[in-house]
């Protein structure tokens, strides 16, 4: 999905989904003409080489092609820049404690509207999710505003926190919390309403059993629902993790609202887009976009063969 | 036993009440920040409300602001997402219909493939295409937009999913057999069935479109090509308060009210298209588990 920001409210396919293709022994139905197939995916098939794979194999070779010919110069370069370490550090702080956040209160979010009536679920569930039409740069514009002590509704817990004015808020040490909050605040509701959805796929008779059973309504979330849901908590963690590594709206709305305050390199995409327009390195900026790249297609990848191996089970 | 049931009961619900203030707070906050002053929202409570004059006042502020920028960029917003998903429809659907239900070689290699890309998130090649569009001198145009948007895997794989697991296979091979071509019974068999998923890959598409702001922040270089995500930002940094030394006077400075307001048009025809398509959305969102 085009979604560019690091938290898009479009939200993926279950795992259950990719069992289709592990599992799949049937063929298409005889008769139909192998030219056809070819014609149908033509168009997405263009589109795939040239917005997918071009541009990957391009700063692939932009990345490697050095004065001195073909090489990692480029990489060396920008990996001791000395905005280079921090920006992942900050990122991978970032990640750390949105991940282990969402993960924690999505599924304790999901089991909780699990047991509320449909009809009130689904208000619950619809004020959840509706943040997630603010993604990208209006979200970051309303949190601006939210960790603004004098405009704030949560002026009294910043205040506590001896916050007078946002350059207090958004210091270096807060702005992973501070990306973090904005993250979930746009994307846990699409996860809450994917794993109210998977709860609701475990059969009732199992629930029930486990109750007549003289299970407690904790232990049958904790020991039943669960581990039964696994797979997507699972699948929620490694899309957001790939998503995350490519933080860029929020800190650069952020550097532009607190005049510099939040450095413009602050995360590995902004690195990139600063070494590309306001250093007028391509190369330099290749590289680092390749560093994300490879991280993205590796998790991609994970995920793709770890699908298959889910359908073993 | 029953009493304890009634704490577990009680803590449940404060929970998602702090979460019900957590998600609703910002979105209620703005709704009422375009009713008062910038003196007011600093002053009052946070969630006083002005007045309706006040609303309408900066509404009009906003919309006027340098010559109705505001609707350049909303309109540039909608060439780009309607651009971009139409296009997304064009290679989608028939994409996910051919993947489902015809034969050819390399079908379970771009299935894969097509997961592997769709998991990738686009920001990551955000800046290869520059880039790429910057070594085919397509930055500053609309394609250099619009393109990248129609490429879509997420779209071709429910769409994928949706044909594989909702049109009968007997039904297409009987339309065979009564003598329809390939493309007959796509067009006249499968795509009237679609309705559904159309609708849903629309959705998401459009969605991630409007809402997208790093691929136009390195593609579109003046105001009259950002779409309104970046009008945004633009907007912040001619607000004195956020941006001290921005020259303007009284007339043309933007206030906090008027940042509310803007996001608030910004967002608006998401938030409507949330209400009328939650139940379809709700469906979508578990298109995998509610198949077999």
């Amino acid at each position: 999905m085009p979604g560019t920001t690091a938290v898009p409210p479009v939200r993926y396919p279950p795992v259950e989904g990719l069992r289709v293709e592990g599992r799949r022994r049937d063929r298409p139905p005889a008769g139909s003409s192998p030219v056809a197939g070819y014609l149908f995916v033509a168009f997405y098939v263009a589109l795939l080489l040239c917005i997918g794979v071009a541009p990957a194999v391009y700063a692939i070779a932009l990345a490697l092609s050095t004065p001195g010919g073909v090489g990692f110069g480029h990489f060396v370069q920008t990996f001791n820049f000395f905005e280079f370490a921090p920006a992942f550090e900050h990122v991978f702080e970032f990640e750390g404690i949105w991940l282990a956040s969402q993960t924690f209160f999505v599924v304790l979010l999901a089991l909780l509207v699990h047991t509320l009536k449909r009809r009130v679920s689904s208000a619950f569930r619809f004020i959840f999710y509706l943040p997630g039409a603010m993604a990208g740069s209006a979200s970051a514009i309303v949190w601006l505003f939210m960790f603004t002590p004098n405009t704030s509704p949560w002026a009294f817990i910043l205040h506590g926190l001896g916050y007078q004015v946002l350059p207090n808020t958004v210091s270096p040490g807060n702005l992973p919390m501070i990306f973090a909050i904005m993250a979930f605040f746009t994307g846990a509701g699409g996860w809450i309403v994917i794993m109210y959805g998977a709860l609701n796929n475990i059969p009732d008779e199992l629930i029930e059993a486990a109750q007549i059973d003289g299970s407690s309504p904790l232990q049958t979330a904790l020991r039943i629902k669960l581990p039964l849901i696994r797979k997507w908590v699972v699948y929620m963690l490694v899309l957001s993790f790939a998503a995350g590594s490519q933080l860029f709206v929020e800190p650069q709305i952020l550097a532009v609202a607190t005049n510099g305050e939040v450095p413009p390199q602050w995360s590995p995409n902004q690195l990139a887009y600063y070494l590309a327009f306001q250093q007028d390195n391509f190369n330099n900026a290749a590289a680092v976009s390749v560093d994300l790249l490879v991280i993205g297609l590796l998790v991609a990848v994970l995920l793709v063969w770890r699908g298959k191996l889910f359908s073993v089970d | 036993m029953l009493a304890r049931r009634y704490v577990y009961v009680f803590i449940g619900l404060v929970i998602l009440l702090v979460f019900v203030a957590f998600f609703g707070v910002p979105l209620l906050w703005l709704l009422l920040a375009p009713t008062k002053t910038d003196s007011q929202l600093a002053h009052e409570s946070p969630f006083a409300f002005g007045s309706l004059t006040t609303f309408a006042n900066t509404f009009h502020k906003v919309i006027n602001y340098q010559g109705q920028l505001m609707l350049t960029w909303l309109k540039n917003s909608a060439i780009y997402s309607f651009g971009g998903t139409a296009l997304a429809l064009l290679a989608a659907i028939p994409a996910g219909y051919g993947l489902a239900l015809t034969q050819f070689i390399g079908r379970r290699a771009l299935l894969a493939i097509t997961l592997v890309v769709m998991i990738l998130p686009s920001t990551a090649l955000v800046l290869p295409l520059f880039l790429e569009a910057s070594e085919v001198h397509l930055v500053g145009s609309v394609w250099s937009v619009i393109l990248p948007f129609a490429f879509f895997p997420f779209g071709v794989y429910l769409a994928y999913i949706y044909f594989s697991s909702t049109i009968p296979k007997d039904l297409l091979a009987a339309a065979r057999i009564d003598g329809a071509g390939e493309w007959g019974v796509f067009r006249y068999v499968a795509l009237p069935l679609a309705r559904p998923i159309v609708g849903l890959v629309a959705f998401f598409a459009f969605v991630a479109d409007w809402t997208n702001y790093y691929l136009p922040f390195v593609m579109t270089y003046t105001n009259t090509e950002y779409p309104v995500s970046i009008g945004l930002q633009i907007l912040i940094g001619s607000a004195p308060i956020f941006s001290p030394g921005t020259p303007g006077s009284a007339a043309s400075e933007i206030f906090r009210p008027d940042l509310a307001m803007a996001t608030l048009i910004a967002i608006l025809p998401i938030v409507i298209i949330f209400l009328f398509a939650q139940r379809t959305l709700v469906k979508g969102m578990l298109a995998g588990a509610t198949k077999g």
